[in-house]
């Protein structure tokens, strides 16, 4: 038996899916056949495919910041956040709209509060009275970032043991993570935890 | 002047494509007889056969000629994580699944590319085990299993998407890994997610329409046989039993045997009563979804002991006496002989093939286990038991060759736990869903004594009940596994990257290859114009890549960290 027909996944880039990409193709009705119900392929697999996440939908200046499991929505404060403690998740909060800007697994936020002389130049300006605030979305495979070692105060991804320095602008210490974790900027307004400005990359995992 | 050879080279080069493409070659049809009774040339389903052997019937390669093993062809599948599924063969296409819910499909001969499915998976879905356990073949179509909880047909000559359908939901935290089960015109799959709470199920599908025939849940609710086992209000609602581990069939008596993950959430105090049919065997009819038999191997489970793989239908005669027998080498280090009949399971014998210092007795008429409280982690109440949470046995599936009437585990001994004290913990859809601390889960592997060794690839003589060899190895094993007619069995699931060729009677390394990666991965074996091959992906990642980072943890001075990326490897003896 002769060897199976050689499909290239790149053929369709020359053309039209459905062209032939070279001579041959047009003498070769089981190709054309092939691309296209590869191109049918394609289209039904972009069928249900979420629409992308716009600028608008993540934390945006001026956002309070609200415990995941607090049905009330209460701004988080200062005082909320331990010194060296289990971090709190959050969601950020519209004050104007009175809503959660996104209950998107991508808008979800780490809060640890450190001792602000352990912060880094690149850290120390986005902290409010030492509370640090980055994506909860593991950069390795999208799994929250929620637990601490106290051992050598480093966030830790339970479900591939990915670690975080969130002193060092939450730069990957152990573990598969291919990157930090995304900064977001936080200021206090009152003792209220307030977001200056948007992540610092956008939040989600590697390809 | 001179010729332009380049071009001439190109020119030839096309029309050999041509020519070529006009001979596709034929697709065999994959019919419940083919399913019932596989050509040994061919592997048609996760196992290989109905049973769940991991058996192949061909004996090219074998134990003489096996050192002489070669690399046929690989391929770089350009994924990274726990390549875990088996190259599954029917004619002369080979279908091959990644993690991130792909399928390629080859000339199994030469490893040519035919085609590739790649799904856009949601952005926001978290993934505890990013991999894939493989494909179905049923009638002119290909099944495939999403991570995002879609049972998927494709047309397995082109990869066209010929119908979807929505299974679960993974914003609620279920997700799917397995391959499905193909039999009497269905086509049977069930959702991962015991640790965030999913109320387990298995589910069927029309195999030609896609349409939901039934679906039967794991952890019954009001009114189902079984539900007063959860005595405690809606727990059964996020109660776990998740099937993540494809079920084998028996096509005599059309019942299907599944095993059930661990109950949720972990401590056991949480959820009063046996919780059934969690860490449980049940044989589910076919036609109508019905549970015809159950055996639940740990009532009220508290270890986090899956019982997620499937039994082996075996017809042997066990101590004297025939029986057609479901065996299972137990999460729980248990090895148990289980009975199926038409309408019932029913409990034989089951012994420890690892240390189990939980279990105080096995009742024998009902193999109804006792537990030493001691040992029984809970609610503010931490633990210290072997096995730990890794089990005697995780998933990789276990092998029987009829040839040397031998069952090989993938072992792990004295692989032990500590968990810390439990915590109350409210469900949440979509998120964990544990109830400890999770640095206190990830960092509970415990072992002993250092010094001793923890894998063990183990082979019982399933007439008598007795171990007949073990090899065993300094480092844990995670090694899905393939036994041959040539009196080989194949394993990798070292932390050295190495695939190894084991003599069937007596466990003796006969070859070994170091892979790009480790091999987590089901291997399989078929024939194409007569050559025997042996194939399997190599891709490190997951539990495994989990526990070397338990082991690193707790042995800094053995640390390995073995590198990630996927590959299809086939071997063949070479006739040079």
């Amino acid at each position: 038996m002769k060897d199976l027909v050689i499909h290239s996944i790149d053929a369709p880039r020359h053309g039209p899916i459905d062209a032939p990409a070279c001579a041959c193709c047009a003498q070769d009705p089981l190709r054309r056949q092939t691309l296209k119900a590869m191109a049918g392929a394609a289209l039904a697999v972009g069928v249900g495919v979420p629409p992308a996440r716009a600028e608008g939908d993540g934390p945006q200046a001026g956002d309070w910041l609200v415990n995941v499991d607090d049905e009330a929505k209460k701004p988080l404060t200062s005082a909320d956040i331990k010194l060296e403690d289990k971090p709190v998740i959050a969601y950020p909060y519209d004050p104007a709209a009175k809503a959660l800007r996104d209950g998107s697994r991508l808008n979800r936020i780490v809060l640890v509060k450190l001792d602000p002389g352990s912060l880094d130049a690149a850290t120390a300006p986005r902290a409010a009275e030492g509370v640090v605030a980055y994506s909860a979305f593991c950069t390795h495979q999208g799994c929250d970032v929620n637990s601490w070692v106290a051992a050598d105060k480093t966030l830790l991804c339970f479900c591939h043991f990915s670690k975080f320095a969130p002193q060092q602008e939450a730069a990957v210490t152990a573990g598969p993570a291919p990157r930090s974790l995304p900064a977001l900027p936080i200021k206090l307004d009152g003792g209220k935890l307030v977001v200056a400005g948007g992540f610092s990359a956008p939040p989600g995992k590697a390809a | 002047m001179k010729p332009n050879l380049p071009l001439a080279g190109i020119a030839i080069a096309i029309v050999t494509l041509a020519a070529q493409a006009e001979t596709p070659p034929p697709y065999p049809t994959v019919t419940d007889a083919r399913l019932a009774s596989p050509e040994p040339a061919n592997w048609l389903m996760y196992r290989g056969n109905y049973g769940g052997w991991g058996y192949s019937p061909l004996k090219g390669i074998n134990d003489k000629n096996v050192g002489k093993l070669k690399l046929a062809w690989s391929y770089a599948t350009g994924a990274s994580e726990g390549h875990q599924a088996p190259p599954i063969v029917n004619g002369r296409y080979m279908y091959v699944a990644t993690p991130g819910s792909q399928v390629i499909a080859f000339d199994a001969k030469s490893g040519n590319e035919i085609w590739r499915y790649k799904p856009q998976l949601p952005a926001e879905q978290l993934q505890l085990h990013p991999t894939n356990r493989g494909v179905a073949l049923y009638g002119d179509k290909l099944y495939l299993a999403t991570v995002d909880c879609k049972l998927v047909a494709l047309d397995p000559k082109v990869g066209k998407v010929l119908w979807t359908t929505k299974v679960c939901e993974w914003k609620d935290g279920y997700y799917m890994t397995l391959a499905p089960l193909a039999a009497k015109g269905k086509i049977m799959v069930g959702p991962s997610g015991g640790e965030t709470g999913v109320r387990g199920f298995v589910a069927a599908f029309d195999a030609e329409t896609g349409k939901e025939a039934w679906r039967t849940y794991t952890v019954p609710g009001p009114g189902e046989p079984g539900n007063d086992t959860w005595p405690e209000g809606d727990g059964y609602k996020s109660g776990g039993g998740s099937i993540w581990i494809t079920g084998s069939y028996d096509p005599q008596t059309g019942l299907a045997f599944w095993g059930t993950g661990n109950p949720a959430p972990w401590p056991a105090d949480q959820r009063k009563g046996d919780n059934l049919y969690t860490s449980s065997m049940i044989a589910l009819d076919v036609e109508t979804g019905k549970i015809k038999g159950h055996h639940q191997y740990q009532h009220n489970d508290a270890w986090d002991w899956d019982e997620v793989s499937a039994p082996l239908l075996i017809d042997t005669t066990f101590k004297g006496k025939p029986i057609k027998a479901a065996v299972h080498a137990g999460r729980s280090g248990y090895l148990w002989v289980l009975e199926r009949t038409a309408d019932k399971v029913n409990y034989v014998e089951a012994w420890p093939y690892v240390n189990n210092n939980v279990v105080t007795g096995v009742d024998p008429k009902t193999g109804r286990l006792s537990y030493d409280a001691g040992k029984t982690p809970g609610t503010g109440k931490g633990a210290a038991f072997c096995p730990g949470l890794w089990g005697g046995k995780d998933w990789p599936p276990e092998a029987y060759n009829p040839n040397t009437g031998m069952l090989y585990i993938p072992a792990n001994n004295n692989m032990c736990g500590l968990l810390p004290a439990g915590e109350k913990v409210k469900y949440k859809p979509g998120d964990l869903f544990i109830g400890y601390p999770l640095e206190g889960v990830l960092g509970s592997v415990r072992v002993p004594n250092p010094d001793q060794t923890v894998g063990e690839l183990q082979a019982w003589d399933m007439k008598t009940g007795k171990l007949a060899w073990a090899h065993k190895f300094k480092t844990f094993l995670w090694a899905p596994l393939l036994t041959t007619a040539g009196n080989l069995v194949f394993a990798g699931g070292t932390n050295d990257r190495l695939f190894r060729a084991y003599d069937a009677t007596n466990g003796k390394i006969l070859w070994e290859y170091p892979t790009p990666s480790g091999v987590v991965g089901v291997p399989t074996s078929f024939e194409a114009d007569g050559e025997q091959y042996i194939a399997v992906q190599a891709g490190w990642g997951v539990d495994a890549e989990r526990l070397q980072g338990a082991f690193n943890a707790i042995l800094p001075e053995r640390k390995v960290v073995n590198p990630q990326g996927g590959s299809v490897m086939v071997f063949k003896v070479s006739s040079k």
